[in-house]
């Protein structure tokens, strides 16, 4: 399971800069939501990877998962999801007003 | 328990969401007087807050207030100390002019701008008062997003790829910080800065160079939002598009990153923390000498008066940086008063550029020759100011490079820290030099050019009040007279800086380790026994969503 999640957020991570450092806004609002979920994942496993074992207190079961990195994960998941929502309407919004989606607005001279 | 003047610790956090969600309410196109008035009236409500609560910090002993009675490590506390209730002060004081600015009639180019305007003021309030790391990261996006919205404010192209730019680099640096924040918790199992401090200088050789990686990478995205040298590149434009009076609150978002390099440094990552003491002591005096000639040199060539004082941000940037990274007392305090100076004078300076851009036309603020500047007070203030941003006496900005310059005698880079600092001001006074010129003498066989010019995407306005140009310019003349007593508070806020252990008992009192009784028998059974992996029980910190 260590490997199956190193490499899945090495791999999201990748992809996520190399569609960064593309200069069309579409491809950089991909990289950057692949990014946030390598981090994601990156904050679940911080901490310690267990299965079957609930966050959540209840009777009868004695082991736990750490509660706190998923309400970060949680809150991480919010915040991103919001920028996502704003980056998409700022780049529709300059794609409508330039005529490009160049991230510097000009593609045309370029 | 807590008395109820207490709780005005919180009120720099609720009372700018409350003012926002009252103007939301309100509704800026249907009463925009009374959103003004909100909003105003929030701005004067923190100032006097704030002088409170510098009154309360100046006894020396940090005030905590936990969130939801929850006592630290487990909950969320906010911690008041000399330099959160300092730069509560100086938010509350830039605030008010910027709110002021706008009241002339920018505020109307958009929708929202005073409900913003208070979030951001939220987010700023709530990441100099948190002692948890992650609530630092939530109130960074908070402040974040509310700038994004303020940073478009008018509209036009030019803002919006500044925007864009901005809004990724943020992003990015968004996502470190979480990293950062992750890995710190999975090595010591807690979020709260003072048990943060704690858990790192207990912690075994084995995690230094993991502890090392987090520490840096948390400085790394500071520096993103002090606009350092090669992570900086996004402020010029994105400040010199953004209409004056959002300019010059943002002169208080870099500050946000010093303020959190400094916090971090002293208290986490400081001379008691064990394997990774001293952390960012090589890193940040040579890339602050760096920052300062990038800027120095860029302030140069720059042909509009707004993207001049932008790159005059970073300027500052570089000086505090040299100073704060002796992580000495002299330099520490000669730094604060530095960052009070230079805030309240590049915030004048934006508000400036912007009447002087409303006055040219459809020109704006370019550095060529225009009409004649009809209104009397923008050359004295103009003068004034760059005296003040250059660092020249009688100013309050000579006092402040003054003390850079002593506490830099004894850093390891002492040379390269006086020619930097030398080289910049002058380079600064060239720069300004040419452009007051240009601006108020270059103007013979120009034609008058008309009041409301129909041009620029803030054209068409009414006059700016003069007012809270002139309310800035008197704070730095009060900064100038009463530079004794400030200049004790700083020592007395540098002193406090350099002995966390103040702080760290204040948040971690003993009678409040180990599970509290808020919390029922099903919980306390989990704090104590079934934590998994290594985690300790008493180290399972405290943050939430």
């Amino acid at each position: 399971m260590e490997l199956l999640l190193a490499s899945a957020i090495g791999i999201l991570t990748t992809a996520g800069v190399w569609l960064l450092l593309r200069a069309r806004t579409f491809p950089v609002m991909l990289g950057l939501t692949l990014i946030s979920y390598a981090v994601n994942l990156f904050i679940f496993s911080m901490g310690k990877l267990a299965i079957g074992a609930p966050p959540v207190v209840r009777e009868g079961v004695e082991r736990y998962a750490d509660p706190l990195p998923q309400a970060l994960v949680l809150t991480a998941i919010v915040i991103a999801f919001g920028m996502t929502a704003l980056l998409l309407a700022l780049s529709v919004r300059m794609r409508h007003d330039s005529g490009t989606d160049h991230v510097d607005g000009d593609g045309a001279a370029r | 328990m807590i008395p109820v003047l207490g709780h005005l610790l919180i009120a720099p956090v609720v009372l700018p969401l409350l003012s926002a969600a009252l103007i939301v309410a309100l509704g800026d196109r249907r009463r925009p007087g009374a959103c003004r008035a909100v909003s105003i009236g929030s701005c004067l409500s923190l100032l006097v807050a704030a002088f409170y609560l510098l009154g309360w910090s100046a006894t020396g002993q940090p005030a905590v207030y936990s969130v939801g009675d929850w006592p630290a490590p487990y909950g969320i506390v906010l911690v008041l100390d000399r330099l959160s209730a300092l730069m509560l002060l100086l938010t509350a004081l830039l605030a008010l002019a910027a709110a002021w600015f706008a009241t002339s009639g920018l505020d109307a180019r958009g929708r929202h701008f005073h409900a913003l305007f208070q979030l951001q003021l939220m987010g700023l309030n709530g990441a100099f008062l948190t002692g948890d790391l992650f609530n630092l990261f939530v109130f960074f996006e908070l402040l974040l997003i509310a700038s994004y919205g303020l940073m478009l404010h008018g509209g036009g192209l030019r803002r919006q790829r500044a925007t864009l730019h901005y809004l990724v680099c943020n992003l990015v640096a968004s996502a470190l910080f979480l990293v950062a924040v992750s890995l710190l918790y999975g090595i010591t199992g807690t979020l709260n800065l003072a048990d943060l401090a704690l858990q790192v200088s207990a912690a075994p050789a084995e995690d230094a160079s993991l502890l090392r990686s987090a520490g840096l990478l948390l400085l790394v995205v500071f520096a993103v939002k002090a606009a350092v040298l090669p992570l900086g590149f996004w402020l010029r434009d994105g400040y010199a598009a953004a209409s004056p009076p959002v300019a010059c609150l943002f002169a208080m978002m870099t500050k946000v990153g010093i303020y959190a390099i400094v916090r971090t440094c002293t208290l986490v990552f400081g001379e008691e923390a064990g394997f990774v003491a001293n952390l960012a002591g090589e890193w940040l005096v040579p890339v602050g000498i760096a920052t300062l000639a990038m800027a120095s040199i860029a302030a140069l060539a720059c042909r509009n008066l707004a993207e001049l004082v932008a790159c005059l941000v970073v300027v500052s940037v570089g000086s505090m940086l040299i100073g704060a990274g002796l992580f000495s007392l002299q330099g520490l305090s000669a730094t604060l008063f530095y960052l009070v100076h230079s805030t309240l004078v590049v915030g004048l300076l934006f508000l400036l550029a912007g009447e002087i851009a409303h006055e040219r036309g459809a020109i704006g603020s370019d550095l060529v020759p225009g009409p004649r500047l009809l209104s009397w007070h923008l050359a004295p203030l103009f003068l004034f100011s760059a005296i003040g941003v250059a660092g020249l006496p009688p100013v309050s900005g000579f006092v402040a490079k003054v003390g850079i310059l002593q506490g830099a005698i004894d850093g390891s880079w002492a040379a390269a820290s006086w020619v930097a600092i030398f080289a910049s001001s002058l380079l600064v006074v060239v720069a300004l030099a040419r452009s007051g010129s240009m601006l108020f003498w270059r103007s013979a066989g120009m034609p008058q050019a008309p009041i409301h010019a129909d041009a620029g995407p803030d054209a068409g306005l009414p006059r700016a009040s003069t007012g809270p140009s002139w309310f800035l310019a008197a704070m730095l003349l009060l900064l100038t007279a009463g530079a004794s007593p400030v200049q004790q508070f700083m020592d007395a806020t540098a002193a406090q800086l350099l002995q966390p252990a103040g702080y760290v008992e204040a948040v971690i009192r003993p009678d409040s380790v180990g599970p509290p009784d808020l919390i029922g028998p099903g919980t306390d059974r989990l704090l104590t026994r079934s934590l998994p992996g290594s985690l300790a029980p008493g180290a399972a910190g405290g943050s939430g969503t």
